[in-house]
């Protein structure tokens, strides 16, 4: 793709300059990102749908590959846009220190803060805001090879609770979820480098 | 079979390790004058009567004292390697020299002179070629080529800037008057610098093997130490040509023939090799009734490729690198199981067995009154130089590298990066192997270079572990984690490999992604044998083969059953790990060090199963303070939890191989996916509600059957045995995947049982046409393409019984379970009864999990 061209075929996506604002992709992620839309988009509908996802074979190889895709979709919602997949997608952009948004805006959606959000509601099935014992399960069992026995799953589970609640209420909120991940560098470990 | 391909390949190695010596000998040409002369004496004596028995000495001399050379240079590894608290300290490869030493002084007090030493060519031609192999042929992949840039540009540019800094700056000292009376000009400091350049790569494994860095460090010190070989031998040679053409007759176009001999010879060679990799994946292809020597093949290809590019003066190192890395792949997927096995073994027999007696040699060389001429100016602004300029070059190089990755290379691992630059035999052979008619000061650029390689090896090995803990380096793994950090950090990496499969970026590189494109449509249709193919398409296809067409099919055309299930349960499992740290741990340590480091990233660096045990212990007793069994909840995720696919780079061990659990993980989740969908599917279509959650008191039966089967456990893999012997075909190991040529039938028998969670057995027996498992074993050999799938989908299983016994134990009874269980079956049992007392596999999908179903 030329230059010109390229610039011709930005008049085709949807809010172009809006995501662009607001995610911080630069013109050439953003186009890169709306190619493998249309890709991704078998039907040509200009929405995804969830069965468009898992037809991305190696997926299926992901042990929780099928709760990635969920949070895609917004509870009770089973298609997705193209600017909803990009503000997705724009969690994954690595942090950069020096373009400092002006303080008065939304956090950027890349933030630390945003980046733990969607882990955590990688857990919180239910949306209640909490992962409880049950949830936490759910996420060890798709994660863990066969050989841990039923047993042992619940006793970890029991146990991350345990580490991670500060109120003792059995469940991790989100607050005691960022406490227990403070230590570790976020930043780095949901990031890709999106290509150009 | 196995065992004898391996002692073929023993008898193949010790003659390769046999030719060096031999070489090493002819150098010497005095040594044998004088002994030869005390041998015929006996000669003589011996013809005036008839001997009952003879002396003879001369007969088999070379050969005898090549072998007394292994032998002895093998002694000294083991008692080096029986001190673990010394090799902990002090690297194997420095106390490898420091034998050496003392064997040099032995000869030295004997003879008076020294009568070995390592001469270029035993060095070039049949000691470095091993090592070199062995490194191309266990390359990680797919690390390597992620860091190809970073590694290419510190292996080409790093090089010639060494080079030509340490050249240049050695001159102006020179030409300050800081050295003395010397006469070496600016070519000839040239031709220093660029011998002196190249990081080892010999060296440097043997240190960085032993500190468990991370891994991007890793892959970076040891590429670029392999590739830079290739270049700084080029340097050396196009060098060496100028100071033959002498300094008025260089001009401009001398110099651009000199630059483009380097990308000739250094591409060439590449090429070359690679020519010769695709060469042996085509070969292996095709040697299906050959297994014992099929392993030989790589072997002599691969020397061959060495030699070839030797004799048209490319690069031989690189020819023999990239040999190795072409062809892993093919040939790991082409040649039976056991070949794949014998090849690395006796690769490692061989590149472990080189490098001990580089080493030994290395120090009998130092012991040498004749080589040392002592210029204090000239060795320590070398050793100064090539220090300084490493760290320059280093951090000047990663400073452009950094503005260009996603994760910077850290300012610690620039460091170790540049401290991590030891210098090596390579070094010395070249040293050696320097004109003495148009270099007048050869000898000083020994001993100097010999001093540089001392300083390295030795003092910077001995100092490279504490400076790794003491920066507090990135290591392997880290293991002071919570539970919840343990887990979410797995959580991040399958998250992003899950973006990167979305977005469309595999693995960070689109160009990857056409690579393999490329590679799937042709190199591997012409390179890998059709049934290796199969085996490949089921695992990187499975998804829209196995879900969308056949389990589609399948059932709207009738509950055809006996695909998919797995029989393999989690109720046959006992918490073996809990069970070992109390009552196994003096009964069995090889089994408890086996288990404790089959997922653990930094064993495969391990030398030895002991010190694993004992850490462990030593663990244990250390966090007294908290429950043992906290200890063992961490210790279970430690293992137990799935890596994502950036994890499953697995190391370079020279001493060790370490067969990538990969293969099986993948089956797993694949069949969980699968059984996901296939559940979702169903009751989607049919209304049927999902198999419940397996009830204690099943669990315990199946726990106890399993212990009773134990008790069998024996005569079964007895029987494997027996089998496997007698037919290979019929090969219980098949479905590796590595792939055997036949591997769809046994594999079914053996591993049958799996049956489709989906097809409820009811409907099964209404069905005229269904073909019960034990019918379609037989049927298997012409099977139509309707069951085929599922067959592809159990060849994969994951167990091998080769490997069963080292990885679990637990495997073993599990599937020793499984024939069990089939045996049962096979006496014509009910069906239905069959189908209680297998319960759905582990584990039951969760329920809000079904909701984003797919279907």
């Amino acid at each position: 793709m030329g230059s010109s061209s390229s610039s011709s075929y930005m008049r085709n996506i949807p809010q172009a300059q809006v995501l662009i604002h607001e995610t911080g992709f630069s013109a050439a992620h953003l186009l890169r990102l709306y190619e493998r839309f249309q890709f991704l988009d078998k039907g040509s509908t200009g929405e995804l749908r969830a069965q468009d996802f898992t037809a991305i074979p190696s997926l299926a190889l992901n042990p929780i590959g099928d709760r990635i895709i969920g949070s895609f979709f917004p509870p009770g919602q089973e298609k997705l846009d193209f600017p909803s997949f990009v503000r997705i997608m724009a969690h994954f952009r690595p942090t950069d220190p020096n373009r400092s948004r002006d303080g008065t805006q939304l956090e950027p959606v890349n933030s630390r803060n945003k980046k733990l959000r969607f882990a955590f509601q990688l857990y919180d099935q239910n949306g209640d805001g909490n992962i409880s014992r049950a949830e936490l399960l759910q996420v060890l069992r798709a994660m863990l090879g066969v050989q841990v026995p039923e047993e042992q799953l619940q006793s970890i589970a029991e146990r991350a609770i345990q580490e991670a609640d500060l109120d003792k209420d059995n469940v991790i909120s989100f607050d005691e979820f960022r406490k227990s991940l403070e230590k570790v560098n976020i930043d780095q470990l949901m990031s890709i480098r999106f290509l150009k | 079979m196995h065992l004898s391909g391996l002692v073929q390949l023993w008898l193949l190695g010790s003659l390769m390790l046999t030719w060096p010596v031999s070489g090493l000998i002819r150098m010497h040409p005095e040594s044998t004058g004088t002994s030869a002369e005390t041998d015929h004496g006996h000669h003589n004596s011996s013809v005036e009567e008839v001997p009952i028995v003879t002396f003879k000495w001369p007969h088999v001399k070379t050969p005898y004292l090549i072998t007394l050379w292994i032998f002895v240079a093998f002694l000294g590894k083991m008692v080096i390697e029986a001190n673990h608290h010394v090799t902990s300290v002090i690297p194997e490869s420095a106390l490898l020299i420091c034998f050496g030493f003392i064997l040099g002084g032995m000869i030295w007090g004997a003879d008076k002179k020294q009568t070995f030493t390592l001469t270029p060519e035993v060095f070039f031609l049949y000691l470095l070629p091993q090592v070199i192999l062995d490194a191309g042929y266990t390359m990680p992949n797919k690390l390597f080529f992620t860091n190809l840039g970073a590694i290419l540009i510190y292996a080409i540019i790093g090089t010639c800037w060494n080079a030509a800094s340490v050249g240049l700056s050695l001159w102006g000292c020179h030409e300050g008057g800081a050295m003395g009376d010397i006469e070496i000009g600016l070519l000839q400091y040239l031709l220093f610098g660029s011998l002196i350049a190249a990081v080892d790569p010999v060296a440097v494994l043997a240190v960085f093997e032993q500190v468990h860095v991370n891994e991007v460090l890793f892959i970076m010190v040891f590429g670029e130490s392999l590739l830079n070989d290739g270049v700084t031998v080029v340097l050396f040679n196009v060098f060496d040509a100028f100071v033959s053409l002498g300094g008025p007759k260089i001009n401009a176009a001398e110099i651009v023939k000199g630059i483009v001999s380097f990308f000739v010879v250094a591409f060439g060679g590449s090429l070359l090799g690679m020519v010769f990799g695709l060469l042996i994946s085509l070969l292996t292809r095709c040697t299906k009734n050959i297994k014992i020597i099929e392993p030989g093949f790589i072997f002599v290809l691969g020397y061959l490729s060495y030699l070839t590019a030797e004799m048209l003066s490319l690069s031989a190192i690189l020819s023999i690198v990239f040999c190795g890395v072409c062809c892993q792949k093919y040939i790991n997927a082409n040649m039976d199981e056991n070949s794949v096995n014998t090849v690395r073994y006796a690769m490692k027999v061989l590149a472990n067995g080189s490098e001990t007696i580089i080493f030994v040699f290395l120090g009998i060389s130092a012991i040498d009154k004749e080589i040392w001429v002592w210029n204090t100016g000239f060795i320590l602004l070398t050793l100064l130089f090539i220090i300084i300029y490493r760290i320059i070059g280093v951090f000047f190089l990663t400073w452009i590298l950094n503005k260009f990755r996603l994760v910077p290379v850290s300012f610690i691992d620039q460091v170790i990066m540049s401290y991590g630059g030891l210098r090596g035999a390579v070094a010395y052979g070249l040293a050696v192997m320097l004109d003495e008619s148009k270099i007048k000061e050869k000898n000083l650029m020994i001993s100097t270079t010999l001093i540089v390689v001392y300083f390295t090896v030795i003092f910077q090995g001995i100092t490279m572990k504490p400076l790794v803990r003491w920066l507090k380096v990135r290591r392997a793994n880290t293991s002071e984690l919570t539970l919840i950090e343990k887990v979410q950090n797995k959580v991040f990496d399958h998250m992003l490999v899950a973006i990167e499969d979305i977005s469309g970026q595999i693995g960070h590189n689109y160009m990857r992604d056409k690579w393999k494109h490329f590679e799937d449509k042709w190199m591997t249709n012409v390179l890998m044998k059709p049934s290796a193919r199969k085996v490949r398409d089921q695992v990187f296809k499975v998804f829209h083969r196995l879900n969308l067409k056949d389990a589609v099919s399948y059932v709207a055309e009738g509950e055809r059953r006996g695909s998919l299930e797995f029989v393999r349960n989690e109720t046959a499992i006992v918490d073996f790990k809990k069970k070992i740290g109390e009552d196994f741990t003096e009964v069995m340590p090889d089994i408890m060090a086996d288990t404790s480091s089959d997922y653990d990233a930094m064993t495969d660096m391990r030398r030895d199963p002991v010190p694993s045990v004992s850490l462990e212990i030593h663990e244990q007793g250390m966090k007294g303070v908290r429950e043992t069994e906290d200890v063992n909840t961490h210790h279970l995720l430690q293992q137990h939890l799935y890596k994502s696919r950036k994890q499953h780079r697995h190391r370079y061990s020279r001493s060790h191989f370490h067969v990538n659990e990969d293969e099986k993980e993948v089956q797993e989740i694949f069949q969980r996916t699968m059984r996901n969908r296939l559940e979702s599917f169903k009751s989607a279509k049919m209304g049927v509600a999902p198999p419940k959650t397996i009830s204690k008191h099943q669990k315990k039966d199946q726990q106890q059957q399993q212990k009773m089967a134990n008790g069998k456990q024996l005569d079964k893999s007895k029987t494997y045995n027996s089998d496997f012997e007698f037919s290979e075909g019929d090969s219980a190991t098949g479905f590796e995947a590595s792939g055997t040529s036949s591997p769809w039938r046994v594999t079914y028998r053996a591993g049958a049982g799996i049956e489709n969670p989906a097809f409820m057995p009811d409907m099964d027996l209404t069905d005229p046409l269904q073909v019960p498992p034990w019918l379609a074993d037989t049927e298997l050999d012409s099977s139509s393409s309707m069951v085929a799938p599922s067959q592809r989908a159990q060849v994969r299983l994951p167990w091998t019984p080769s490997n069963l016994r080292r990885l679990a134990p637990l495997r073993i009874s599990t599937r020793s379970t499984d024939s069990f269980m089939m045996a049962d079956r096979e006496a014509t049992q009910p069906r239905n009864e069959d189908d209680e007392r297998f319960p759905p596999p582990p584990p039951p999908p969760p329920a809000p999990h079904r909701d984003e179903g797919h279907m």
